[in-house]
């Protein structure tokens, strides 16, 4: 086994790291990096407790090599809050509940926001299949649906004065 | 525990054929890894060495028209496939097929020559291939070679590959005129893999007699299964109700399922016969109509 030497751009600081290849991407992110917003879930591309964004599309941190995701952009959940401010699609879970126990959220923020970003005036069937790879075992889905449709209404849009 | 393993990242398909040749015995080819990490992971698979094709657009492909069909190099992602418009137009019941593979997530990164090397016989893809006539290329340093997608699987995660060789491309033929294919698969949560599935295409000729019928079982068995004395009831005839469910009784005899933690082997057979008919009366529906 030869270590490899990789630079990861996590929320849009570069990270570089040298690790044994058998580094999954969810391990390079909570415990060579150190941010532990993406959690560990069940380990067999289920759950999406540990979806991240890479180059802006969800995937599961759990199923991917941290070496394959040398040199490329990922995004947690703690990237996406701007100057301070929470996102959009986190104030929407905020106001609408969309949690209980909280384990899912961060996965469910992740793949909210992929699916936000790439689909305009989703009708409420698309936003269920939007989160189909998370699981919510508090079975706070319709607070979830609920929160995505906020979002996506736009009522959370800047007000531009 | 993951074994430990040297990591290759080969930069063309020439590179990534000769390092397979010189690691054939201790390595593995891996791309989306969505399938093959989780049994890594389980240390059912143990190697020595790993070569990435993960990035490696040369394959990352979708080329079609009329007279050729459709080609799908190896590293397309199911995401790519199911947004694509050309495969939605002619080959419908492919994007069906994407659309319910796994989640979103898998999708994103997952890619179809890694689903059908897997060789998982729960696995979308093979059933609907099967039944559109595809074939696999293969690639080794010695050359390429193309077969079949059904002559592929030989048992349980097993193919007709050589340790040297990986897939290249997957070559689906046009679909013939007045046919039809439909997809189904049986399951509690979207996201999972078919208890059962099962895939169906039918052509009819002018005067409305079926002349050529393919029906194919996911998940039934070690491997995708050609459900053949059920395509012999339909080949020859004008369709009817009484023979679409004699072919569903005929397929479910052609499968050899499991008794498992998700359903019985007796259980198993009653869905293929129920999910064989609906696919032969949808793929006819859409052969017939107009």
């Amino acid at each position: 086994m030869e270590k490899k030497l990789i630079k990861l751009i996590v929320n849009d600081v570069e990270y570089e790291l040298y690790i044994n290849p058998k580094t999954l991407l969810v391990e390079a992110i909570r415990d060579h990096i150190g941010l532990t917003g993406t959690k560990r879930g069940c380990e067999t591309v289920s759950c999406g407790a540990c979806t991240v964004m890479i180059d802006d599309m969800a995937v599961k941190s759990c199923s991917v090599l941290a070496v394959q995701a040398d040199g490329r952009k990922i995004t947690t959940s703690e990237g996406l809050e701007k100057n301070g401010e929470l996102a959009p699609i986190q104030k929407a879970f905020l106001d609408e509940g969309s949690y209980q126990c909280g384990f899912c959220t961060s996965g469910m923020l992740m793949s909210s926001e992929a699916f936000l970003r790439e689909t305009k005036n989703p009708t409420e069937e698309e936003i269920k299949d939007a989160i189909e790879g998370n699981i919510c075992r508090c079975t706070g889905y319709n607070s979830i649906v609920r929160a995505i449709a906020a979002v996506a209404k736009g009522k959370y849009a800047e007000v531009k004065s | 525990m993951i074994h430990d393993f040297t990591y290759l990242k080969p930069g063309s398909v020439k590179e990534a054929l000769a390092m397979l040749a010189e690691h054939a015995d201790e390595c593995k080819v891996i791309c989306g890894g969505q399938s093959l990490l989780i049994v890594m992971r389980q240390g059912l698979v143990a190697v020595d060495y790993l070569i990435d094709l993960k990035g490696l657009d040369e394959l990352s492909y979708i080329k079609y028209d009329d007279k050729d069909g459709l080609k799908l190099g190896a590293t397309t992602t199911h995401r790519i496939i199911e947004k694509s418009n050309v495969i939605k137009k002619n080959y419908p019941v492919l994007t069906a097929m994407e659309e319910k593979l796994a989640s979103i997530q898998v999708r994103n990164w997952g890619t179809i020559g890694g689903n059908l090397a897997h060789a998982d016989s729960a696995g979308d893809p093979a059933p609907v291939l099967i039944s559109l006539g595809a074939k696999i290329k293969l690639g080794s340093k010695k050359g390429d070679r193309v077969m079949p997608l059904e002559d592929f699987y030989t048992d349980l995660f097993e193919t007709a590959m050589e340790h040297d060789e990986m897939v290249l491309e997957v070559h689906v033929p046009p679909a013939p005129p007045k046919s039809g294919s439909a997809y189904q698969k049986f399951n509690l949560l979207s996201s999972d893999q078919g208890i059962v599935a099962v895939a169906a295409t039918v052509t009819a000729d002018k005067g409305g007699v079926c002349t050529d019928a393919k029906i194919v079982l996911g998940n039934a068995g070690v491997t995708p299964i050609r459900a053949k004395s059920g395509e012999k009831i339909l080949i020859g005839k004008k369709l009817t109700d009484k023979l679409m469910t004699e072919a569903g009784e005929a397929a479910a005899g052609d499968a050899d399922p499991v008794s498992d933690i998700h359903a019985s082997a007796d259980f198993r057979r009653h869905l293929i016969k129920v999910l064989t008919k609906r696919m032969v009366k949808n793929a006819w529906d859409q052969a017939t109509k107009g």
